[in-house]
């Protein structure tokens, strides 16, 4: 067990460890659960050096106030929050260094509803069914299967970053972080039960705006605006539930399934919003309106495509996207990495174990290794 | 005997691809509850599982389809569709063994405040309400919406019950309820409008055990009564000790 922890002296509004949520357990009637907004819990990872998967803290509206006990390196991606380090302010979307005792505080979101705080090893809960996402309502998983309050202690995993790990961002192309806006265009795809909804009701689903309710939560969000009719009712023989279901019950107005979602239900679903689609709708808050566009499976997974190929791009920048071989060159007292073109970059992991400057510091001065790199990193 | 699953022009199947979004499908083999229809389903999410179809995330076998999700970065749709059309599935008429797992009831009472309106309902006293629940087999059709919770099929006629006009706000673990055509038991506990006859003392679901929960898709499950609240409070104390283990038997 780690001896590093951080220590929650405010826990804001409704923060709760996530990863990327419990995957195999739907037929035992387990939800999945983790992280509402996916793609920035990875991105938050990658800028710490950790594995993508790692469990976070999931930060809703109102961040929480945390003090660390030993140095660290920390990210927030998501909505934008202000955020500051002993009083001084520091920036989301890059890596930012924490001495023992720093006090993080993270105010309330400007723009957005969510983020993920990573830090260096991640958040080190015992998993339960392969993953440390809190199961809210099944009161399991995560730090004692419940949001986090007030002095709350958490540990904290061994860090496999290398040292000199701040100030690591996204690379120039990718825009620093999303507008969400009050405004969000959803993309889905028809089915799986469209054809029990007459083309007056689909069309109203795609030509109407809907506002989020505030009865919106991990589970789901319902939304209100013009009723989508149904050809014959609202309920079917109660199947499987995949993520982005847009369920429509008796009522004509939609709600939408998420992280937290009943592995099985009884209503008519319409459509589903697309996975790369899935995070952006998770930062809408109450109030905000919903579009939806209407797209086929194809264009879906080229959207998918575009997003994973936009994290790649940010673990290559931030070094954790290597494969090959680069040499290991001594200087003074200081080992340095070098790449092909002589640039320094991080190793997150060196034929096989995890090696700081510190450990093969012995070498003498010019000496150069050649190894063969293996990124442990998914 | 053996053929495959969307091949066989004299079978009775017809199974349909509805697509789940971009990152699931389901594999719909009909749109009622009906224990041949259901048997096909788990059958082929066990097909699935022993075959080599790459990219398969996981499956949610239900009643009458299968919710099988997939990486689409490993697998596209048309391919999962074909490769899954051509499994080879077991025929229907070969009988599965199934398993059969008793859970120990106390009926009525504290543990169940509803027997009494079930037994009025269907006009017959409490206790041949008890022999009438107790005295089948209730096919286990799926597993959800919540951990450990089986969806069972079976519940004699006579018993249909209406829900409460105002569900509870907390049922007890281990209850167990009817819902009008419905009959179940609550692993963990939640608000709710079933009407509760009795309580076991079995822990149904487990985070930490493995699998999680007691009771799977395709069990049988028995309710057993028990004679008094002394025989309830002693299967408690051995399931808190961690030393009692659910008695199951293997049916065909």
């Amino acid at each position: 067990m780690s001896s590093q922890s951080i220590e929650l002296i405010s826990a804001g509004l409704l923060t709760t460890v996530q990863d990327l949520g419990r995957r195999g357990y739907q037929r035992y009637g387990i939800p999945v659960c983790g992280a509402l907004d996916p793609v920035s819990l990875r991105i938050a990872n990658v800028l710490v050096g950790n594995p993508e998967g790692e469990a976070c803290l999931e930060i809703t509206a109102l961040g929480p106030t945390i003090r660390f006990n030993s140095d660290s390196v920390v990210a927030l991606v998501g909505a934008d929050f202000k955020i500051d380090l002993d009083g001084r302010e520091v920036r989301t979307w890059e890596s930012v260094e924490v001495s023992a005792g720093s006090v993080l505080s993270i105010g309330a979101a400007s723009d957005g509803l969510r983020a993920y705080l990573a830090i260096a090893g991640g958040i080190d809960v015992p998993p339960v069914m392969n993953s440390r996402s809190t199961d809210l309502k099944g009161v399991f998983g995560g730090f004692e299967g419940r949001h986090l309050q007030d002095g709350d202690s958490l540990p904290v995993g061994d860090s496999p970053h290398v040292a000199d790990w701040s100030q690591r961002g996204l690379p120039a192309g990718i825009s620093r972080q999303p507008t969400f806006g009050q405004e969000f265009q959803i993309r889905v795809v028809l089915g799986p039960q469209d054809g029990e909804f007459t083309q007056t009701g689909i069309d109203t689903m795609l030509t109407s705006e809907y506002t989020v309710s505030v009865d919106s939560d991990r589970m789901g969000y319902r939304l209100e605006g013009a009723e989508i009719t149904h050809e014959r009712g609202p309920d079917i023989v109660s199947d499987g539930t995949a993520l982005g279901s847009v369920q429509v019950p008796g009522s004509g107005q939609p709600i939408i399934l998420l992280a937290d979602r009943g592995t099985t239900g009884g209503y008519t679903k319409i459509a589903t919003v697309i996975a790369p689609d899935i995070g952006l709708l998770s930062q809408a808050l109450p109030g905000a309106k919903v579009r939806f566009t209407a797209v086929s499976v194809e264009e879906a997974h080229e959207a998918q495509r575009e997003q994973e190929s936009m994290i790649r791009e940010i673990k290559s920048h931030v070094g954790l996207d290597l494969t090959g071989t680069v040499s290991v060159r001594s200087e003074g007292s200081e080992v340095r990495v070098v790449d092909e073109s002589g640039g320094r970059i991080a190793v997150p992991d060196v034929t096989g174990s995890r090696t700081s400057t510190r450990t093969i510091s012995t070498i003498a001065d010019g000496e150069e290794f050649e190894f063969e790199l293996t990124t442990a990193f998914q | 005997m053996t053929s495959e699953l969307n091949g066989d022009a004299s079978s009775k199947r017809d199974i349909r691809f509805l697509p789940a979004g971009d990152q699931a499908v389901v594999v719909e083999f009909g749109s009622v509850i009906d224990p041949e229809i259901n048997a096909l389903v788990h059958r082929t999410a066990a097909a699935i599982d022993a075959s080599d179809i790459d990219g398969v995330l996981e499956m949610v076998p239900t009643y009458r389809s299968l919710l099988v999700y997939y990486d689409p970065l490993e697998v596209l749709l048309p391919e999962l569709q074909e490769q899954i059309s051509g499994l080879a599935i077991v025929d229907e008429e070969i009988r599965d063994e199934f398993r059969i797992v008793e859970i120990p009831t106390l009926y009525g009472g504290e543990h169940g405040p509803d027997l009494e309106f079930v037994a009025q309902n269907a006009g017959m006293a409490g206790s041949e309400v008890i022999a009438l629940h107790s005295g089948t087999d209730y096919l286990v059709y799926t597993m959800g919406f919540s951990p450990g919770f089986p969806y069972l099929g079976g519940l004699d006629m006579r018993l249909h019950t209406p829900r409460l006009p105002s569900p509870r706000t907390l049922i007890p673990a281990g209850s167990v309820g009817i819902a009008e055509t419905q009959t179940g038991v609550y692993p963990v506990a939640s608000p709710g409008g079933w009407r509760l006859i009795g309580r076991s003392p079995l822990r149904l679901f487990d985070p930490v055990a493995n699998p999680p929960t007691v009771i799977n898709a395709g069990d049988r499950v028995r309710f057993v009564p028990l004679d008094d609240a002394a025989a309830y409070d002693d299967i408690d104390r051995q399931v808190k000790e961690g030393t009692y283990s659910a008695v199951t038997r293997v049916g065909r």
